[in-house]
């Protein structure tokens, strides 16, 4: 166009004129693609200024039109940053968007660089809950705590907002100016001074750009550091096939299981898997026999060992010669394994090798990643002596990209800094200031860099060295890539705009490369575009985006044969043995600053905002030491001092301390949380070491937990529990219903006509993982009350994990029993209450009415099962602006001074309703997932209408082993347990 | 000393209730000089600065209380009521005294209630306050405290009539009301008295107003005389009902260790209990600071002290039966609760609450503990605060580990929980010391009949 573009107001007037609502939208759109918009797209902001007439003869006049034309496109103008990335573009109504109705997008969470596939929700692009995806292989459908809470990440208040050099905000242009100088510098030298540090890394597109830009710069390194990372099965794998062979199982195939300290159950990249294949053989409907059975050897009780037939508590140093006694009697070659002395073993390894040798080829032996690589490679000889391997056993290519030693890695980065040789340091999506092992001291030496960078969520530990400290983006707000635990990769879908300006690794990888590449999306879809080129490549891509899994990505199995000749180096024994973990709710740190996570009673102690130097009674009890005690742990030197917490069931002469706490910096939550137990973490000893010594301090510290330790009470009606064998051979007197008999009651009965809602919980396959609570919260808007709160027993979890022990101190038997509201037919709470803001429903439902409810908590009083949670204070921040896009929309945000409690998830059941009515039909079992229910992964919650009597939760209901907690106060629950069924070997159990 | 000899004769038995050598205007002058001419004693502005201190402390909390909620107490889940409960049913419980005294007493023809029955009065009155303000502030919303009351409303919400917080609505409100028609009467003569004898203009006109425009005619008398009857008789069942009512919020309930069916009378009695402590204890010090040991003699606090021991043994055999009934039951809750309280994280409550009702109360069998005042004070000191020490038993160790073990959870108050309940002191010290300094304490004209002047013309008739 040759004349000088003009907007024409008058023509978008006539055009919008007489147009209204959706049309009036399609109108500006379609003026958007007009020469003359993008005119004043182009004008928008830099040059507007010069619109202004220099003599302003008609100014009044003008300023109105410039205003009017600025009303006009203002809906447009607010996304002008919106085309070049499709995401949720309102301009055009996506097709289903119904207002008010959430939609679900696929994505991937990553936790150690490996992928569970998720199904987000998102209500008017604003992302809220996470759901499992179910043609995920990791996820199944089910989702972990960690994925949970990965949506308060994005919204979390505290995250960098800004990008940062030494301390003062620049802009991004600031910083490409600065690395593009730093990187034409390195590229003369190929990059010999550049230093690339991330975690492990599974995505194939920032492997690409690596791999990509080291072979330009063949001098530059990429070093790796995973603190929680799988190093040792990785090494174990080296020593028994000479190759980094990733290794996972399909428990579906596996009659027997023995985890030596492995948490398969509830940690790990494939642990939502292992639990849903271990609930399938686990789970006895109507008495079939066929269960699985479970041995384990850990230090540290956790979900697994809790729901073991047989646990051990042993030193994480003992799991080695363990296992090689369990090789020698299972018959792998590998010499004289010495004489067992240890007389809890010479009962258990006969009968455990029996119980092996009698299910060859349906068996399965497990290595913890935490235990050293000698226990891995033993554990793949047994395997592969019992015959698993292609059965319950499978080795693939690694997952991970350019798979290298992290410990090695790391402390090469940690030697060339000292040389001095590291010129540009690019710390991308890590914290290992924080994380890596104390003796290299990277703090000290990072600053030897002359030019550091940082990318990351918070301001943490390393940006506090770095002199750039970038804002990354939320896996939610930026396209990306990653592998599952079998290779299966997963497009990283964002739901929204990053709400500050960040980037995320693949845009700042992007900005190195000789030709900068500034959008995500584009690097991500370029490097599948090369992958599958062609026509149909937009097919694929929509396929892959929207399923959440790019198909036929899994890595091919392999076969691989085990060398013997290794030999394990055993440990310098002495004082006592330090454990390291990683935290089951916190995990390596990175999520120290979610509420959620912090305030979720961890699995087995309950404990929440610390961690603790956890020891058995009996080790306390030679310290002299009690629960809450400063103790100071000088393990070789290093010293931290931590509370006690006593947890019956730990190993005895053993200190285990979680990973993840003593935070300095990254936000407000995790600051001050626990004490830092990397400080004693080396490279020599990343998981167990002895050597360690425990002196009293003297000093006390509170530490909250949620509950106490509760020997089981078999006269109350709480946990029903029997032998597996005792219970096919007589159900009835196995497990006894207590209920009074209905005829007893005085009272007319209620009729429940139409649908009936109930909920039955198999108590057999629970772990107590906890991810049902994390939903819980995520789902109902729970707030977060802070530890002092729940040190004085004001959690708000509607749903709770409650634990109780049997046995003896040293070695418990654990039940776990997920406690929510029971929902009585005949509630005591309802009666009580003076302004009827609880009442039943039709359909069963205790209801909750918060806006009726003065807080007089006689409900809570009288509730036998103590599920009622009241809002002593203000708890739900109603201030935070992120935190307000956050909410469920569909569950109201409670007030100070209102009970509440849980509802079933109320708003689902009417969502369903509601979609059932207008298709003219019933609700279907099934079209009603709870929270709990969805996010569990042993699928051990099962919600429905039990006057359906075809439902799966009727069905279960009318198991013999169905019994109603507390039923003896003739209070009706409509959620019933399925007692535990355990299944002892009896070889073990008769001695 | 003939003459005393003589006294002594006439009586015979008990000591007199009040001393001889009164009159009309004797008993006239030293009760109202109390009011009216007397200087105010230290003993007075000591206590009502503490009062006044103990005052200001409870507005400190509340007002903390309602800008932040009842979090900054240290009530929790299981234990969701604490010291507001506690004390309130504390604080009913010695709201009973007065009205015995005022009401039953005075249809059982006891004339000895008379020196005492306006201060008990006054006690109960101010005890019924300070009890209705724990409900109120204990509420998690309350400013919505109307919606317990049965008004119209859009949206055609009434209360929920099974819950035993609604009948405590009603129970409470009627019994305050009731109480304070019955002192009120009570007071027409004496302000009429006072509004007779002040010289202060000021004062003549309060007063004046106050007294209704009694005079003293023959049928003011008599109406006064129906209507004291009537509402003597409507007060009677209330003093049985309303903490009968109250035991009822934890009867109703389920928890082990609050649902039973003799906490009606157990509730009663030990609310009696608690009330005639109160009365002594605030009767002793005074009697001797005003020099009334003429009108509130021996023979009231031996009287005060035996029905306190009749009632603190029907209290001790509620303790047994409460304990007997746990094992009778079968029930596992019930028998595991009442072994929490004697050994478990309660235990030194209990056995402290045993010690001040039970052990300590059966010094009141000896005469000479009744009638040494000090002896008698502390006794009766001793058991107000067992018997919230009582409350406290009952309701927060039954809350703390009662069905799940899983939720079993100890309480410890705060720093505002104790504020507040020393509040609730401050204020009724308060009120009863502004009463003792503005009202006749002791009721005139009743205790103007316990005098032989007043029974010439009884025994005239004879």
């Amino acid at each position: 166009m040759n004349e000088k573009p003009k907007f024409d107001l008058e023509r978008l007037r006539a055009i919008l004129a007489g147009k209204r609502g959706r049309e009036y939208w399609r109108s500006l759109e379609d003026l958007a693609g007009s020469p003359e918009f993008e005119e004043v797209l182009h004008r928008e902001f830099p040059r507007q200024a010069s619109e202004w007439p220099a003599e302003d003869a008609a100014g009044r006049r003008h300023f109105l039109k410039m205003m009017g034309a600025s009303l006009g496109l203002a809906g447009l103008a607010a996304c002008t940053r919106q085309p070049t990335e499709h995401i949720v573009p309102y301009v055009r109504q996506p097709e289903g968007l119904i207002p008010g109705r959430p939609q679900f997008y696929a994505t991937a969470h990553t936790v150690g660089g490996l992928a569970t596939g998720l199904l987000v929700e998102s209500h008017q692009g604003r992302p809220t809950k996470a759901e499992g995806n179910p043609e995920h292989p990791a996820s199944l459908g089910a989702c972990d705590a960690f994925s949970q809470a990965s949506v308060l990440q994005l919204y979390d208040p505290d995250r960098s907002q800004a990008l940062r050099y030494n301390g003062e905000i620049r802009s991004w242009g600031a910083f490409e100016t600065e690395i593009r100088k730093a990187m034409a510098l390195q590229r003369a030298s190929g990059g010999a001074g550049l230093r690339i540090l991330t975690g492990a890394v599974t995505s194939p597109t920032l492997g690409d750009q690596m791999q990509q830009l080291l072979s330009e710069l063949p001098r530059a390194k990429w070093h790796r550091w995973e603190p929680a990372g799988d190093h040792a099965a990785r090494a174990g794998a080296m020593l028994a096939f000479g190759q980094p062979l990733n290794v996972y199982y399909d428990l579906r195939n596996a009659d027997v299981v023995v985890a030596l300290d492995s948490d398969l159950l509830a940690s790990g990249p494939a642990s939502l898997r292992y639990a849903r294949q271990f609930a399938e053989r686990r789970r006895t409907v109507s008495g079939q026999p066929g269960m699985n059975r479970l041995y384990v050897l850990e230090p540290m009780p956790t979900p697994t060992g809790a729901t073991a037939d047989h646990r051990l508590p042993a030193r994480a140093a003992d799991i080695e010669p363990f296992t090689v006694h369990l090789a020698a009697a299972v018959g792998v070659q590998i010499g004289n394994a010495g004489t067992v002395e240890h007389p809890e073993w010479q009962k258990w390894l006969p009968a455990l090798a029996d119980d092996l040798r009698a299910h060859r080829g349906r068996s399965l032996v497990v290595a913890g990643d935490q235990q050293p690589p000698a226990v891995h490679a033993l554990a793949h000889a047994i395997n592969q002596a019992l015959g698993n391997v292609g059965s319950t056993v499978f080795y693939s290519d690694p997952v991970e990209v350019d798979p290298v030693d992290h410990l090695a890695s790391i402390k090469e980065l940690a030697a060339d800094l000292d040389t001095g040789s590291v010129k540009l340091l690019l710390i991308l999506g890590c914290n290992p200031v924080y994380t890596a092992p104390a003796d290299l001291n990277l703090r000290e030496r990072i600053q030897r860099a002359q030019f550091r960078v940082h990318l990351g969520l918070y301001d943490d530990e390393t940006a506090e060295v770095c002199q750039w400290q970038l804002p990354e983006s939320h896996y939610l707000e930026a396209w990306g890539d990653a592998r599952a635990f079998d290779g299966t990769a997963s497009i990283i879908q964002p739901l929204i705009l990053p709400l500050y300006r960040s980037r995320s690794i693949y845009e700042v990888v992007g900005l190195l490369e000789a030709t900068p590449r500034l959008e995500g999306r584009d690097i991500v879809r370029s490097y599948w575009n090369r992958q599958r080129p062609g026509a149909d490549f937009e097919r694929f891509w929509r396929r892959a985006v929207h399923d959440g899994v790019v198909p036929g990505t899994a890595l091919p199995t392999r076969t691989a044969e085990v060398r013997y000749g290794w030999s394990g180096t055993p440990p310098e024994r002495g004082g006592f043995e330090i454990i390291f973990r990683p935290d089951p709710a916190v995990h390596d740190g990175s999520f120290a600053n979610l509420g959620w996570l912090q305030e979720l009673p961890k699995p087995v102690t309950k404990l929440t905002w610390d961690n603790a130097a956890v020891m058995s009674p009996a080790t306390a009890n030679v310290l002299r030491v009690e629960n809450g005690r400063m103790v100071e742990l000088d393990h070789r030197g290093r010293k931290v001092r931590a509370p006690v917490f006593i947890q019956p069931g730990h190993a005895d002469g053993c200190v285990t301390v979680h990973l993840g706490y003593g935070r300095k910096r990254g936000g407000r939550v995790a600051a001050g949380a626990g004490f830092d137990a990397y400080a004693l973490r080396t490279s020599g000893a990343l998981w167990n070491d002895f050597g360690l010594n425990v002196r009293d301090t003297g000093g006390s510290y509170e530490l909250a937990t949620t509950q106490g330790q509760h020997v089981l009470d078999a006269r109350r009606t709480i946990i029903r529990h029997a032998d597996i064998n005792s219970y096919l051979a007589d159900p009835e007197s196995a497990i006894q219903d207590t209920a009074p008999p209905r005829e007893l009651f005085m009272y007319p009965e209620v009729k429940y006509e139409g649908y009936a809602w109930g909920m039955a919980i198999d108590m057999s396959v629970c772990t107590g993982c906890s991810a049902c609570v994390v939903a819980c919260q995520a789902e109902n808007n729970i707030p977060v009350v802070g530890k002092d709160q729940t040190a004085r027993g004001r959690a708000m979890h509607w749903i709770r994990i409650d634990t109780y022990y049997q046995g003896s101190l040293a070695n418990p038997e654990l039940f776990h029993q997920p406690m929510l509201c029971q929902h009585c037919e005949t509630a005591p709470c309802e009666l009580v209450c003076p302004v009827a803001a609880t009442a039943h429903s039709s359909e069963g439902l205790n209801d909750m009415v918060y806006n009726r409810c003065v807080g007089t908590r006689y409900c809570s009083n009288n509730c036998p099962y103590k599920v009622r949670r009241f809002n002593f204070l203000q708890y739900s921040d109603q201030t935070t602006p992120s935190l307000k896009l956050l909410r469920n929309p569909d569950v109201t945000v409670r007030t100070r001074g209102v009970m509440e409690k849980c509802t079933y998830c109320v708003q689902r059941i009417q969502q369903a309703k509601i979609q059932a009515e207008k298709e003219n039909r019933k609700v279907r079992d099934g079209d009603i997932q709870t929270a709990c229910q969805a996010a569990c992964p042993t699928e051990a919650i099962v919600f429905g209408d039990i006057n359906d009597p075809n439902s799966r939760v009727a069905r279960l209901k009318n198991e013999q082993r169905n019994y109603g907690v507390l039923a003896d106060l003739n209070t009706r629950p409509r959620t019933t347990y399925l007692a535990t069924l355990k299944n002892p070997n009896p070889a073990i159990e008769a001695t | 000393m003939a003459e005393e000899k003589q006294v002594m004769d006439v009586h015979k038995g008990p000591s007199p209730v009040i001393s001889p050598g009164y009159t009309f205007g004797t008993i006239t002058d030293q009760i109202s000089s109390v009011v009216l001419t007397r200087q105010t004693p230290v003993f007075w502005l000591a206590i009502f600065s503490v009062a006044v201190t103990l005052l200001l402390v409870f507005l400190g909390a509340i007002t903390l209380l309602l800008a932040r909620g009842v979090g900054i107490w240290g009530i929790q889940m299981p234990v969701a009521w604490g010291f507001a409960i506690t004390n309130f049913v504390w604080w009913i419980g010695i709201g009973h005294a007065g009205t015995l005294i005022s009401a039953i007493l005075l249809l059982l023809n006891q004339t000895w209630r008379n020196s005492i029955n306006r201060f008990a009065e006054a006690m109960t009155l101010f005890a019924v306050a300070c009890a209705g303000l724990f409900p109120l502030l204990h509420m998690g919303r309350p400013w919505l405290f109307y919606w317990m009351l049965p008004y119209p409303n859009t949206m055609g919400l009434m209360p929920q009539f099974r819950s035993p917080l609604v009948w405590d609505v009603f129970a409470v409100t009627t019994y305050a009301l009731v109480s304070l028609v019955f002192w009120y009467l009570g007071l027409l003569p004496d302000l009429a008295t006072l509004r007779d004898r002040t010289k202060n203009r000021f004062g003549r006109a309060v007063y004046g107003v106050m007294a209704m425009g009694w005079r003293g005619a023959s049928r003011h008398w008599n109406i006064y005389e129906t209507a004291s009857l009537l509402l003597a008789g409507l007060a009677t069942p209330l003093v049985l009902s309303v903490h009968t009512v109250v035991s009822f919020d934890f009867t109703i309930a389920i928890v082990p260790g609050w649902h039973s069916t003799f906490f009606p009378p157990y509730f009663v009695a030990g609310a009696i209990y608690s009330g005639f402590a109160m009365v002594l204890v605030l009767a002793i010090p005074l009697r001797r600071v005003y020099g009334l040991e003429g009108l509130i003699t021996q023979r009231h606090l031996d009287n005060a002290a035996k029905i306190m021991l009749a009632t603190g043994l029907i209290v001790a055999y509620a303790y047994i039966m409460e304990t007997f009934m746990a094992w009778y039951s079968g029930s596992t809750y019930e028998m595991s609760i009442m072994w929490q309280r004697m050994t478990g994280p309660y235990a030194g409550a209990y056995w402290a609450l045993i010690l001040c009702n039970v052990v300590l109360l059966q010094s009141l069998w000896f005469k000479k503990v009744r009638s040494n005042t000090l002896l008698l004070f502390l006794v009766s000191l001793v058991v107000l605060i067992g018997m919230w020490l009582e409350r406290f038993v009952i309701i927060v160790s039954s809350l703390a580990q009662d069905f799940l073990q899983s939720s079993w959870r100890t309480f410890s108050p705060t720093l505002w929980d104790w504020a507040t309940y020393f509040g609730t002191i401050g204020l009724f010290l308060f009120l009863f010391f502004l009463f003792i300094r503005l009202l006749p304490m002791i009721s005139i004209f009743e205790v103007r009949m316990l005098v032989p002047e007043a029974r010439v013309e009884e025994e005239a008739s004879k």
